[in-house]
């Protein structure tokens, strides 16, 4: 067992998502950093998708039971075992009885928590990912509180050998503060003028606070409509940035809905999901628009680290 | 027709089918036959299809598939014949109490159109509706169209909690909450029956493509029907056409 001594910000328990539920209305959910999750998952010997914890600013203090192989990656939340420092991107071994906690944030704001055969809570749905919206998934369908326990599985004794691993920096994403985050226009860019796209592209936009795993809320130059009138709802994908009629856009995240009728201009490219995960309030982003081709390869490049690092 | 059709990249991990941009359950009836054929051909790569109202969102893996070989897939299934409707064989039934505590934008509605809560039962309850959707919520379920004279606006500000179970109208559609979130449709009303449950499969009672009726059930009936936890998902068969 993990007992959950204080509970974090805003923790959940995550896996790489539930699909298959959508046409229900069921969302997606999973991690908001996805290439963290599964570095932090293939360091303990896991497939990418098993569940971890997605830990957002201030992170938890958790004591391991027993014997536990672990890695973080993500953010930088400085994290202690039993009041010593470790790294993130790093598989350790935590004895018995450690404790694992943080302190303050040194860069990012989530960080991704896996133990070797993941934490062992019921799928529902086929995944064990945390469904807000849906109060269900992951421990309850809500954050973690004090006196949780997290069920977890014993150590297999041919993992030890994992321990002492680090996920090279360079095969990690490109985290930045402040960055420039790659676009695909459309599909709904035509609803916007030209003068619309253009502040889009080329003026920055702040997170607000209102912010969270549904979406990003930013603000900047407002973006302007040419055609009136709200889109016919159509299925809304992760990265999806929509703009309601304040002219504001919103990023749209894991636990979006999953149908929304508010006009598209882009959407943001997977390889750029990690870079978002990691921006907090106050945070300025400047979108780049490029081909779909090109949004494939920038996946293609990052997402092939993961499997750079298994050799 | 297919000429009407668009397919475009939604981001690099999805492209959104277009089959046009009504309402209507002719157009509806394309989108569920394209995801119907299409779903029982899918190549490696292609992933979950999100239907609805006039669009399908097909998402695929880029590390398998790039857009355009996607398109291409998707192509294949474009047709540019109407559907024919069947005559609902199955309609689900809906007993909802209405007015009340959990009806508490009856009388805007009612007020909206010049006419009396007793008649926006009768016109709400004397329709069959077809589902265009089930999104935006786990269950919620959104059907049309609504008679006109009980049509009304959404809420200026939607109200962060809406209780599960609550039946709406919102513009020409009427839909129900299935689990507590926020909305922003007008309440006139509230159903006894359970229609999301996460233990069953499929897990939703409503899917897109089935057709609802209401009918007006008294506080009486609707405590029997949570207390005794009578078949929660029962529908009744009706002969004929809507």
């Amino acid at each position: 067992m993990i007992e959950v001594i204080k509970p974090g910000l805003f923790t959940t328990i995550q896996d790489q998502g539930r699909w298959g539920y959508q046409n229900y209305g069921v969302g997606i959910a999973g991690p908001l950093d996805p290439f963290a999750l599964a570095a932090a998952n293939l360091l303990v010997g896991n497939p990418q998708g098993a569940a971890g914890l997605e830990i957002t600013l201030l992170g938890p203090t958790l004591k391991f039971h027993r014997e536990t192989i672990f890695a973080l990656a993500g953010a930088d939340l400085d994290p202690q075992i039993d009041g010593q420092s470790i790294s993130g991107w790093t598989c350790y071994l935590a004895p018995s009885g450690s404790v694992l906690s943080f302190g303050e944030r040194k860069s990012g704001i989530r960080a991704y928590l896996a133990v070797s055969r993941g934490i062992d809570v019921p799928p529902v749905m086929g995944s064990r990912s945390t469904y807000l919206l849906g109060r269900f998934g992951g421990l309850e369908g809500r954050t973690l509180k004090a006196q949780d326990f997290l069920p977890i599985l014993s150590l297999e004794e041919n993992f030890r050998n994992l321990v002492g691993k680090v996920f090279s920096p360079t095969l990690r994403p490109p985290y930045q503060k402040n960055p420039n985050l790659r676009v695909v226009l459309g599909p709904f860019d035509e609803f916007f003028s030209e003068e619309g796209v253009r502040a889009f592209l080329t003026s920055p936009y702040t997170v607000t606070p209102q912010s969270d795993r549904m979406g990003y809320r930013l603000q900047g130059m407002p973006i302007k409509r040419q055609k009136p009138g709200e889109l016919i709802t159509c299925g809304l994908a992760n990265g999806t940035i929509q703009v309601p009629p304040n002219g504001q856009p919103i990023l749209l995240l894991a636990d979006r809905q999953t149908i929304g009728g508010y006009p598209i201009i882009a959407t943001l490219i997977h390889a750029d999901f990690p870079l978002i995960a990691q921006c907090a309030p106050g945070d300025q982003l400047r979108f780049k628009a490029i081909s779909v081709d090109e949004a494939r390869q920038a996946y293609l490049q990052l997402w092939g680290n993961l499997g750079r690092f298994k050799q | 027709m297919e000429k009407e059709s668009r397919i475009r990249p939604a981001g690099d991990q999805a492209l959104l089918v277009e089959f046009g941009a009504e309402i209507s359950p002719g157009m509806n009836r394309r989108v569920h036959e394209f995801a119907r054929k299409a779903g029982v051909h899918k190549i490696p790569g292609i992933g979950e299809m999100v239907s609805s109202y006039c669009s399908v969102l097909v998402y695929f893996d880029p590390l398998l598939l790039s857009f355009s070989e996607t398109a291409s897939w998707v192509k294949g299934f474009l047709s540019p014949e109407p559907v024919e409707a069947d005559s609902p064989s199955k309609i689900k039934e809906v007993p909802v109490l209405y007015g009340g505590e959990f009806g508490p934008d009856i009388s805007f509605v009612a007020n909206h159109n010049q006419i009396t809560v007793d008649e926006v039962i009768r016109l709400h309850t004397g329709e069959t509706y077809l589902v265009y959707v089930v999104g935006f919520s786990p269950g919620f379920a959104a059907m049309g169209s609504v008679p006109l004279k009980i049509q009304a606006p959404r809420l200026a500000s939607p109200r962060t909690k809406v209780p599960a179970g609550s039946v709406g109208i919102g513009g020409q559609q009427t839909g129900i909450y299935a689990v507590e979130s926020p909305g922003g449709w007008q309440l006139i009303g509230q159903t006894a029956l359970t229609l999301f449950d996460l233990h069953k499969d499929p897990p939703s009672f409503f899917q897109a493509g089935d057709y609802a009726r209401f009918y007006a059930i008294d506080e009486k009936e609707f405590l029997k029907i949570t207390k005794d936890g009578i078949q929660k998902s029962e529908f009744r068969s009706l002969s004929g056409t809507r």
